[in-house]
């Protein structure tokens, strides 16, 4: 498709000046330069993030460098607390992942496939958390708990996690959703399928990229999200919430070291997910 | 299985039901909670009740008005430099991508896989003020001798703005993305130069994905509190960490509840002026 668009996008006109020629390539230029700068811009706290998981600090802050090491490293967990927060980051992110997903999945399948009363309405209340200041969810939900006498900790923040997460969810189904062919329903159904093995067989399959995708997408923001765990966690102590308590009295090396291995692996899957695509497209 | 056939237009409500519920009672009815405690009063020792107390609201917008203002204002001069920093480079991957596209929307996003605490404090490291950059403006005068970023509000903006860029360029590539390329072409057949065949066709075909990014990027950084905080002083705080430490540290959940309406509704007014304008499938990209 992008490659049609191109040839369309690629007049041959004979005629303008060696001048015109010229500034028509500097502003050409110019445009990739302007490009590139941005990138290096966009990596630059990347590469000081990975670089400076080698430094080796000369007091509790790691924010000039001084020399190379690998201990940080081969001891992520040597800082106290640290391995805590981060099962803890992970067991929240896996369960409100799975739960969000489920519950988007259904919502996003809902709203493509079906046609009913109160489409809008469902739109709208999946658009607003995604532009409600975190800091007002947040709050929202600390006075829900509050009113209620519910003790805050890994509930409550769990709690947070999957509705936060939902909206997330489905946005990224329904985009996947919305190029489905549904003549392959209907050729199962015609072949004696009823609705629940067309579903499993047919359905679920197709659409399993796209809920993978949001179960990832989901993954990946509650292992970052610090300002509404920080309201709702009680004494509880996730990975963000350490870097920040930390932040106050001592920047260790080994929050380097986490923050650059779980940007690996997200970077790693997102690339597994870019090459998947391009074969599926070279087919 | 009869009985979907009988009853398939409860399908989709079926479908809806947990995850609208789950929304309902997590996100719906805390903002009915958060107006109560709004309206609270008391101290944390004895508790706080309903006593329909206005005066938090205008109590906190006479106490706070300068973090409330300067929210609003860093917000939008981050908002400004995200999308220069970001329309040129959504077009550059739109227009010049090739087959590259997708990977070069990786690199865009790629901040995101980085613990947003943790990219802010590498933007500490980054504008030190022995660093490389400070010393770099120093040398050619932009800053004084003893001039510094860190602790200034060219900091926490320089970090809002980064770290919410990727909202808005991501917005700008898809609607850039959807644009086609023969109507730019015609525009161009039709002796409009370059310059205006952008100006009239592309940048208006593109303003959908403007709009979406800037209020993708405005509305978290006017809530945000951490750059102030990692990379600023007292002196740049914004609402939100006003917010925060009423909630954290000195418990007046009254006060803070009516600062968290305050940012709400503001921010609401320009949301719904907005969807009446565009309409919200445009946004959901």
């Amino acid at each position: 498709m992008t490659s049609a668009a191109e040839t369309i996008a690629a007049p041959r006109r004979s005629g303008p000046g060696a001048l015109t020629r010229a500034w028509r390539a500097v502003r050409y230029h110019a445009l990739t330069v302007y490009a590139l700068i941005a990138f290096a811009y966009l990596m630059l706290p990347i590469a000081v993030v990975v670089i400076f998981s080698f430094n080796d600090p000369i007091g509790r802050f790691n924010f000039t460098w001084q020399s190379f090491t690998l201990e940080n490293w081969t001891k992520p967990f040597a800082y106290p607390g640290l391995q805590d927060a981060v099962v803890t980051s992970l067991e929240i992110a896996a369960l409100s992942a799975i739960v969000a997903t489920i519950l988007g999945t259904l919502i996003g399948l809902a709203l493509v496939r079906y046609q009913f009363r109160g489409g809008g309405t469902t739109n709208f209340l999946i658009f607003l958390p995604m532009t409600t200041p975190e800091i007002v969810m947040g709050a929202s939900l600390l006075t829900l708990f509050l009113n209620f006498g519910v003790p805050l900790g890994f509930g409550t923040i769990l709690l947070a996690h999957i509705m936060f997460n939902i909206s997330y969810v489905v946005v990224t189904v329904r985009a996947r959703l919305v190029g489905f062919d549904r003549h392959l329903e209907e050729a199962a159904m015609d072949l004696g399928a009823n609705e629940l093995v067309t579903f499993r067989r047919v359905t679920l399959p197709l659409i399993a990229p796209g809920i993978l995708a949001a179960g990832l997408l989901a993954f990946a923001l509650s292992v970052d999200d610090f300002v509404i765990t920080y309201l709702n966690a009680g004494a509880v102590v996730t990975f963000p919430l350490f870097v920040w308590g930390a932040a106050r009295v001592a920047v260790p090396p080994q929050i380097n070291v986490i923050g650059t291995a779980i940007f690996m692996v997200a970077l790693l899957l997102m690339l597994a997910n870019i090459l998947w695509q391009w074969r599926r497209a070279g087919r | 299985m009869g009985f979907i056939h009988r009853h398939k237009g409860l399908v989709p409500y079926v479908l809806l039901f947990p995850g609208l519920a789950f929304l309902a009672l997590f996100f719906v009815v805390p903002t009915y909670y958060l107006a109560n405690t709004s309206l609270q009063s008391g101290d944390i020792f004895s508790g706080y009740v309903f006593t329909w107390a206005w005066e938090n609201y205008s109590n906190a917008i006479s106490t706070y008005h300068p973090q409330l203002l300067r929210s609003f204002q860093y917000a939008g001069i981050a908002t400004i430099v995200a999308l220069l920093v970001s329309y040129p480079l959504a077009y550059w991957i739109a227009f010049r991508g090739g087959r590259w596209k997708n990977l070069l929307l990786l690199l865009i996003i790629a901040p995101f896989f980085v613990t947003y605490l943790i990219r802010t404090l590498a933007w500490k490291t980054i504008l030190e003020d022995d660093g490389f950059v400070v010393n770099t403006l120093q040398t050619i005068g932009v800053l004084a001798e003893d001039g510094r970023l860190l602790a200034t509000s060219v900091a926490v903006v320089a970090g809002i703005t980064y770290n919410f860029l990727p909202f808005m360029a991501l917005p700008i590539y898809v609607s850039l993305e959807q644009v086609d390329e023969r109507l730019v072409e015609a525009a161009q057949d039709l002796y409009a130069s370059k310059a205006r065949a952008f100006l009239r066709v592309t940048l208006p075909l593109s303003l959908p994905g403007v709009f979406a990014g800037t209020l993708l990027t405005f509305i978290p950084a006017a809530g945000d509190f951490i750059n102030a905080q990692l990379l600023g002083t007292p002196r740049q705080f914004m609402i939100g960490n006003v917010i925060q430490s009423k909630f954290k540290v000195i418990a007046d959940y009254p006060e803070a509840a009516a600062l968290s309406f305050i940012l709400m509704a503001t921010i609401l007014v320009l949301l719904i002026a907005y969807v009446r304008a565009l309409g919200t499938e445009r946004l959901s990209v």
